[in-house]
């Protein structure tokens, strides 16, 4: 279950995409979120799939690799694509049945939504995917660097990032550890209802939690023996810089969206 | 550079009080100890003894009740220097898994230079040398969470390295590895002190360790029992057990042959110098 969702995962390859500056990519995505919402027509739809995909290809990320991320929240989506299609009312009536009226303007909303979902989803995935944890931290360190003086603390968010990515497989691995020792203990995590697996929990929670606080003391220590003052007068071994290929990138997304308002005037379906 | 011993240590005695019932409890008495620049010195003792608090008193993370400690002949108890002890003086404790803190083995390796503001071009130079010289360079691109115990532990290393410390403090740093895992750690600290000319202070309860030291020191309840080379401590078999301290096996079995009336060196260190002494004692007892 944990290995099948993509959401948040690198996908390591060498492509133009991998090697844009983090900051272009993440301030990208925010735009083409905003984007997203502005598409009204099919044709519109169109062009986004066009863009995503060849985004993709870019990549190399396999398309078949962000959809099968997709899976484990094909759920939600299809209940709202539910909830679209029965409860919007206005339009013409194509089907009634006992208390389900499906109208035609329903079902352009259903569809509306199930594709603004799927592409939200695999835009916002491209960025983790083509984005080494280290470099997103990174990146989000130097957009809200400026909030500085309003009191963003953007070192230490990025920091706390850093140390939590740092740890999900460690405490991953502990977590695995003391399941196994509970078990061999006689716990049984696999039957009961839901209230009784959930109190079964508590037993892998609390060591978990005991030893993740230890954790924190011993890594604290460690990181002022390696004269840790926080942000100040901190250098990079790795500086960001902005290239030549981000101002293109920036460029290419500009069209895009130009051509997605252009389809919301040209096209009423 | 500074004065000849990296750290002095004099009539430093540490006590921590217990907030709950308000009882005092003294770790560490009357400690003098002076570590000269180069040197490899073992701290021995077993858990209890007070050695983990006395790497700690080496570079400030605790500072004395009494007396003082003398980093680089800065005292630690100056609060505003702390972070030139901290820089001098480098620390590589316990847990690997508890002392790297970023998702990449360079990133993290950079991480000490990062905080003391030194400029890119040379905390590429830094890394590259650290981790060249624990013998992890091709493992740099590597997530820490991909290498095993003895490999973190080098990274930790190589991440102390990198400040370019004048003395290298290890508490125990093998206590969580395998044995393979704690050979390679060993080599990688006796080479470092070899090669590099780093001074290094082994805290550890493995008397195998403790061998490859130039100078050894036994701690017993908070207090220095013995400070010599490791022939002379460990020759006192009974010493040592009597502060339910264990010797190297090829020591113990020199011991005991020696006990049971047979004319053998109780000073033999390791298996090679006591399978000698035993070859030797086999050709007498032929002729």
């Amino acid at each position: 279950m944990i290995t099948d969702i993509t959401i948040g995962q690198f996908f390591p390859a060498e492509s133009v995409i991998h090697r844009l500056d983090p900051r272009t990519k993440i301030l990208l995505v925010l735009v083409y979120v905003v984007v997203v919402f502005f598409v009204k027509s099919f044709v519109g739809y169109m062009v986004l799939a066009l863009f995503v995909i060849s985004c993709c290809a870019m990549a190399r990320v396999p398309v078949r690799f962000i959809l099968r991320g997709l899976k484990p929240i094909m759920f939600f989506i299809l209940i709202t694509a539910l909830f679209n299609l029965f409860l919007t009312s206005g339009g013409v009536i194509i089907f009634h049945w006992w208390i389900f009226t499906i109208t035609d303007e329903g079902l352009r909303f259903a569809v509306f939504m199930v594709l603004r979902l799927l592409f939200l989803i695999m835009g916002t995935s491209l960025l983790t995917l083509t984005t080494s944890p280290i470099l997103l931290t990174d990146g989000m360190e130097r957009l809200l660097s400026p909030f500085g003086k309003i009191g963003v603390p953007a070192h230490e968010i990025s920091m706390m990032m850093t140390i939590a990515l740092r740890f999900i497989p460690t405490l991953l691995e502990e977590t695995d550890k003391i399941i196994k020792a509970q078990s061999a203990r006689g716990a049984d995590f696999d039957s009961g209802n839901l209230v009784r697996r959930a109190k079964a929990m508590v037993p892998i929670l609390i060591p978990l939690f005991i030893s993740s606080f230890r954790r924190a003391d011993e890594l604290a220590t460690a990181m002022e023996c390696r004269c840790y003052r926080g942000g100040k007068n901190r250098t990079r071994l790795n500086k960001l810089e902005y290239g030549r290929r981000d101002a293109f990138a920036w460029l290419i997304f500009a069209v895009f969206t130009a051509a997605v308002f252009a389809t919301n005037f040209l096209f009423a379906f | 550079m500074g004065t000849d011993d990296i750290i002095k240590i004099e009539n430093l005695n540490f006590s921590y009080s217990n907030s709950e019932t308000g009882k005092t409890t003294e770790v560490l008495r009357n400690i003098n100890l002076n570590v000269r620049r180069g040197e490899f010195v073992a701290v021995l003792g077993h858990n209890g003894s007070g050695k983990s608090t006395l790497a700690k008193l080496m570079n400030a993370i605790l500072t004395p009740t009494s007396g003082r400690v003398l980093a680089d002949g800065i005292d630690t108890a100056d609060e505003d220097r702390l972070f030139d002890i901290r820089s001098r003086v480098g620390m590589v404790f316990q847990n690997p898994d508890n002392q790297i803190v970023t998702t990449i083995v360079e990133e993290d390796v950079a991480f000490a230079p990062e905080n003391m503001g030194v400029p890119p071009a040379e905390i590429r130079k830094r890394v590259d040398y650290a981790l060249k010289t624990v013998g992890m360079y091709e493992f740099r691109r590597s997530e820490p969470h991909h290498l095993s115990g003895g490999q973190k532990q080098r990274v930790a290393i190589a991440g102390v390295l990198a400040m370019m410390p004048d003395v290298i403090v290890l508490d125990e740093p093998t206590a969580m590895l395998d044995p393979s895992g704690r050979r390679e750690i060993i080599n990688t600290v006796s080479r470092l002190n070899r090669e590099e000319g780093m001074t290094v202070i082994l805290i550890t309860h493995y008397m195998d360790e403790a061998v490859r030291a130039d100078r050894v020191v036994v701690i017993s309840d908070g207090q220095i029992v013995r400070d010599a080379s490791p022939r002379e401590v460990f020759s006192q078999v009974d010493e040592l057990k009597k502060i339910g301290l264990d010797v190297p096996q090829a020591t113990e079995l020199a011991y005991l042959l020696s006990k049971d009336g047979f004319d053998i060196k109780t000073d033999v260190l390791n298996a090679e110098e006591c399978t000698s002494e035993i070859e030797r004692l086999m050709t007498q007892a032929r002729k």
